[in-house]
């Protein structure tokens, strides 16, 4: 069986364009900005759930990005530390919406679905043939949106956006055992739920 | 090996982050027990659907306005190091 890989994009340019913007050239910045506007636009509506709380969190995560690029000791990536200003910015929002419940991604939580697989019927060859795209992206949605943060964010940073299992501790500040046990219990919590959906009707051996 | 010590694993297995012994011994397991065949696939396959997925894609028009307050904001607030953010006024460039 095939494993996962990461997607490894490194251009080989980045850290020049790190320094000129450093110096004041804000057309390097705005470099920075196009290459990776998408993904940080992408982690932040991950994780707040919400179009224009996203809106704001790329806006001030490529902000304070730029105010604090002084600040960058380049002893990582520049989109792993761009990556944890924008995760922390989406947390504030987060937490300013729901201020009932703390949202922290040092918190170990229990969730009412352990890890052990309940469904274990084999799914259909192609799901992604049984939906329309809008149908299928709204299942995905729903079905991501029912992961505690924490869990969420790691599987996006991690299976989403190709970051490596030592980039996602870094820009999360856990550790790597920590991320690792996050990252399991949200592939099968999604697994479990995805299943429901896609499992194969025809003459599937698939029991509760 | 017990399914709940294939299931510790998993995802070191699907990273292919783990010695050659350890991989020998999951894949045996995975020879004969089709419970953990199953889950083992629909995890790779649930993280390929994400991955493929384009769930909150940044449309282009909304990227373009997004671009340009950025840059309109980095102009006029503070720079990093000696820059010129003596143009509070400047305006961003239009999308191109």
């Amino acid at each position: 069986m095939g494993t996962i890989q990461p997607k490894v994009e490194e251009p080989a340019d980045e850290i020049s364009l790190v320094h000129a913007a450093k110096a004041g050239d804000i057309s390097a910045f705005e470099e920075l900005v196009k290459r990776y506007d998408r993904n940080v636009f992408r982690i932040a509506q991950h994780i707040t759930q919400n179009r224009e709380d996203a809106e704001d969190v790329v806006q001030d995560a490529f902000l304070k990005a730029y105010q604090n690029l002084k600040n960058f000791q380049e002893q990582s990536k520049f989109y792993t530390w761009l990556v944890r200003i924008a995760v922390n910015e989406a947390l504030m929002r987060l937490r300013r919406r729901r201020p009932e419940r703390m949202v922290s991604l040092d918190e170990d939580i229990k969730t009412e679905e352990d890890s052990m697989p309940r469904e274990v019927a084999d799914w259909s060859p192609n799901p992604e043939q049984l939906y329309t795209q809008g149908e299928l992206k709204e299942i995905l949605g729903k079905t991501i949106q029912g992961l505690p943060p924490s869990f969420r964010t790691v599987f996006v940073l991690r299976d989403v956006e190709g970051l490596s299992t030592e980039e996602t501790a870094d820009a999360l500040d856990l550790s790597i055992p920590a991320v690792k046990s996050r990252l399991l219990r949200a592939r099968l919590q999604l697994r479990e739920r995805l299943s429901k959906y896609f499992k194969n009707r025809t003459g599937g051996d698939g029991k509760k | 090996m017990t399914c709940s010590d294939f299931l510790k694993e998993l995802t070191d297995y699907l990273d292919d982050s783990m010695d050659a012994q350890t991989r020998a011994e999951l894949e045996d397991h995975l020879q004969w027990c089709h419970n953990c065949y199953v889950v083992c696939n629909t995890t790779k396959m649930t993280i390929e659907i994400y991955r493929d997925s384009h769930l909150y894609e940044l449309p282009d028009d909304l990227r373009g306005r997004l671009r340009s307050a950025i840059l309109t904001k980095c102009k006029c607030g503070a720079a990093p190091a000696e820059s010129d953010a003596s143009s509070p006024s400047a305006h961003a460039e239009p999308d191109k």
